[in-house]
């Protein structure tokens, strides 16, 4: 088929994306959402053009999609995955006598119905109404206080992993005598703790049966950053995970960031020989490992975060339960490379995106701009 | 006492039809008061009931169709479809984009996939809820278009295994009319024997069909129920034309009679085999070839000889004519062909499941009717002769029935 929209990758976008009419507008609803830390952002609609309606299949199978149609509701779902990428929440802070920085954070568990396929709605979990829940980002030393209020039908907690005493665990069966332990559905409990060690890390909650609690969506990505901060770079989160909707233990429906295909039919926009940090974590729950692997390029792992040099140069990655690692890569080429899980069952199930690399030029940077990650300890409200 | 005694007395008082009418019209403001008030039962706020029934599944290159059946209490949205852990596009009669199935409703839905021949799929259907629905497909073979030249070739597989060995079987005739009445029944024996394994065997192919239909329509209830109205029906048939019959005092039409209840339960039987053949067919498990023709050939001859078994009674001098013969041969044949056609064009579990149990029904009506035919002398039915002949029939069909294994 000849296509005016095939892309220097030689992937036609037309079977990809259904037409330029519609890559067109993913662009710049990107720089829209990327601008935006609030939910919600304006968004193209896909599904109108006529283009992708009516011809299902006749573009054949070019690789796993979900049915042509309208795309899940992300502004009822009230959390965009392309959204939660570049959303760091860095908390409220301020200077202690000591000179030390406290970070305050206010965590709501609540149940919410969530679409997590177009079509497919699942009674979730939530911290703070989205799935993950939000990216808690912090200094190495910083002292961090965490009110947890869980406004659930059941018991939870938050379970970060670092290093702290018992009592702020979350950890039921410790600490109910003090008020923490497992916070039963209208209690609040204030988790406080140094922000140690630097590298990426996770929390979740911790109530028994544990891998329902998880899988129902209670987790979230962690990140100490080291004093010295890291070099200059365009950052994001993927966190891994999956929805097991019928309840047999399996998943039926794998991502990052919870929406599968979401970054096929939203490619994620780089800039060429940009450097790229990706936060991976691994939060998938009855499957014992996942993976990530990228086309066409290579990345430095830094296993769980916790050393400023790179364990290995690959371009896949293992990582069992609640294991996590940083990435560090540059795109050479313009184009549109894939990313996936090389456990190619997820892959095909849901979890697979694309870098969409360009000329800097060639994307919307006066709102991306302003979400890229760059020294985040000068302008985010820490009194000099 | 005292209230039942004045009811009594009232009830003398009023015409008949008011007490009648009485119990219905309390019945009906139940109904009303239930309907209206709720009857303090609430609304149900559970998760929605989803059960769905793969009816049919297609396969055609790239292509793999499924008929959904809705067989639960709510309504059911399909949303996404996987094959073999790969999600895939589907549209349906509706366009793109999730599918909802009212209750009792049916939905086609066409799944964009690469199917590899020979190969083994398991489809899950997610649903609106995150349900899931499996369908498997054992080996994939391209289903074969329902074209012309398609029902040519099951009308002339229906005539090789139903028509032409049932009529061979028939060429008997001659043959018995020349035995002693001993042989005779041991023959009848024989033919009771025959009709009992095809009523074991239509009774489990029914319920193994039953168990993939959707148990809203009744699923394996559907066998019994057919095979009791089957009974039933033949029955009163039965009762109807024996009157007439005593009155012409005909004894050769009574043994065209039984032949005609033989070739139906029969008939009956070979379009139950035709279903087979034909979904076989459809599903690619069907090895076309000499060895099935021949098998069912002489599997069935022996069914043409139980049809003309019953003719010997009648022996006048002419006995039956060509004709009714031929006819015979068709009711207890053709139905081959029919099965074979909604088979392989349009199966429908359900519509399996209650045509098999009619056939059971049929042929157990059948056997009673030829039961008395086996006395012995001192008028026992279950005589050494009519056991013997029964285990020979039994025998002889399971033997030929490992010919033609679908």
């Amino acid at each position: 088929m000849s296509d005016p929209t095939k892309s220097a990758a030689g992937i036609s976008r037309r079977k990809l994306l259904g037409g330029a009419a519609i890559a067109a507008p993913a662009v710049v609803g990107l720089g829209g959402l990327i601008g935006s830390r609030q939910t919600g952002a304006a968004e193209p609609a896909r599904s109108q053009d006529p283009t992708m309606a009516g011809h299902p299949g006749h573009d054949g199978f070019i690789h796993a999609r979900f049915a042509d149609g309208p795309e899940v509701d992300h502004r009822a779902n009230g959390f965009d995955p392309s959204d939660i990428l570049r959303d760091f929440d860095y908390g409220k802070t301020r200077r202690l006598g000591n000179g030390r920085l406290l970070r305050e954070w206010e965590i709501v568990a609540h149940d919410k119905e969530i679409e997590v396929a177009p079509g497919v709605k699942y009674e979730a979990w939530t911290y703070n109404g989205r799935v993950p829940g939000p990216t808690l980002r912090a200094r190495e030393g910083d002292l961090l206080r965490i009110r947890f209020v869980n406004a659930s039908d059941h018991p939870h907690t938050m379970h970060f992993h670092g290093i702290h005493r018992a009592l702020m665990d979350g950890m039921p069966g410790i600490g109910e005598n003090r008020g923490g332990g497992q916070i039963e559905p209208g209690g609040i409990f204030e988790y406080e703790f140094e922000a140690e060690p630097f590298g990426l890390h996770l929390y979740h909650c911790h109530v028994a049966p544990l891998a329902s609690h998880i899988a129902h969506g209670l987790y979230g990505a962690f990140i100490i950053d080291p004093k010295e901060g890291r070099p200059e770079a365009d950052e994001m989160v993927m966190v891994m995970n999956g929805f097991d909707t019928d309840f047999d233990l399996e998943n039926e429906l794998y991502a990052v960031n919870s929406i599968p295909f979401h970054f096929i039919n939203r490619p994620i926009q780089v800039r060429r020989d940009e450097l790229l940090r990706i936060y991976v974590v691994n939060a998938l729950e009855y499957d014992p490992l996942n993976s990530f692997h990228v086309h066409a390029n290579f990345f430095q792992y830094y296993p769980t975060g916790t050393s400023l040099e790179p364990s290995e140069l690959t371009d896949t990655v293992i990582q069992g339960q609640g294991q996590r690692g940083m990435l560090e890569m540059k795109f050479p080429f313009d184009g549109d490379y894939m990313f996936h899980a090389h456990v190619s069952e997820f892959a095909e199930l849901g979890w697979t995106g694309f870098f969409r690399v360009g000329e800097p030029s060639d994307l919307d940077h006066s709102a991306a701009a302003a979400a890229y990650c760059k020294l985040p300890w000068g302008g985010d409200g820490a009194p000099a | 006492m005292e209230a039942g005694a004045g009811a009594e007395r009232l009830g003398r008082r009023l015409p008949t039809w008011t007490l009648g009418v009485f119990p219905l019209l309390l019945i009906a403001l139940a109904i009303a008061a239930i309907a209206l008030l709720g009857g303090g039962l609430g609304d149900r706020d559970t998760p929605p009931v989803e059960e769905v029934a793969v009816e049919r599944t297609v396969l055609r290159p790239g292509v793999i169709e499924l008929t959904l059946r809705n067989d639960g209490p709510d309504a059911v949205g399909v949303a996404q479809v996987a094959v073999n852990d790969v999600f895939a596009p589907f549209s349906s009669e509706a366009g793109t984009g999730p599918v909802e199935i009212g209750r009792l409703d049916s939905a086609r839905i066409e799944v964009i996939y690469p199917w590899i021949e020979g190969e083994a799929y398991e489809i899950s259907v997610l649903t609106s809820s995150g349900g899931t629905i499996a369908a498997e497909i054992a080996v994939a073979a391209e289903t074969p278009e329902a074209d012309g030249g398609f029902f040519g070739l099951m009308a002339l597989l229906g005539i090789y295994v139903g028509v032409i060995p049932v009529s061979l079987g028939m060429l008997w005739l001659p043959f018995l009319r020349r035995m002693s009445a001993t042989w005779m029944a041991a023959l009848i024996a024989f033919t009771v024997g025959l009709l009992a394994f095809l009523a074991i065997d239509a009774g489990l192919e029914g319920l193994e069909i039953a168990a993939g239909a959707p148990g809203a329509f009744g699923g394996s209830s559907l066998v019994y129920l057919g095979a009791l109205a089957a009974y039933l029906a033949l029955s009163g048939v039965d009762a109807h034309l024996s009157r007439r019959r005593s009155a012409g005092a005909d004894a050769g039409a009574g043994g065209m009679y039984l032949a005609l209840l033989v070739a139906i339960g029969i008939g009956l039987h070979n379009l139950g085999e035709g279903l087979a053949i034909g979904t076989a067919y459809a599903a690619g498990s069907l090895a076309l070839g000499a060895f099935l023709v021949i098998g069912f050939a002489i599997h069935n001859t022996t069914e043409g000889l139980a049809i003309v078994a019953p003719l010997r009674e009648g022996s006048g001098d002419a006995g039956p004519g060509l004709g009714r013969l031929l006819a015979l041969g068709l009711i207890a044949g053709g139905p081959a062909i029919l099965g074979a056609w909604i088979g392989a064009a349009a199966f429908n579990p359900s519509v399996g499941a209650l045509l098999f149990g009619i056939g059971v029904g049929a042929i157990l009506r059948v056997v009673v009717q030829l039961a008395p035919l086996m006395k012995d002398d001192e008028g026992r039915i279950l005589n050494p002769v009519s056991v013997a002949g029964i285990l020979a029939g039994l025998a002889v069909l399971y033997a030929t029935g490992l010919l033609v294994s679908v």
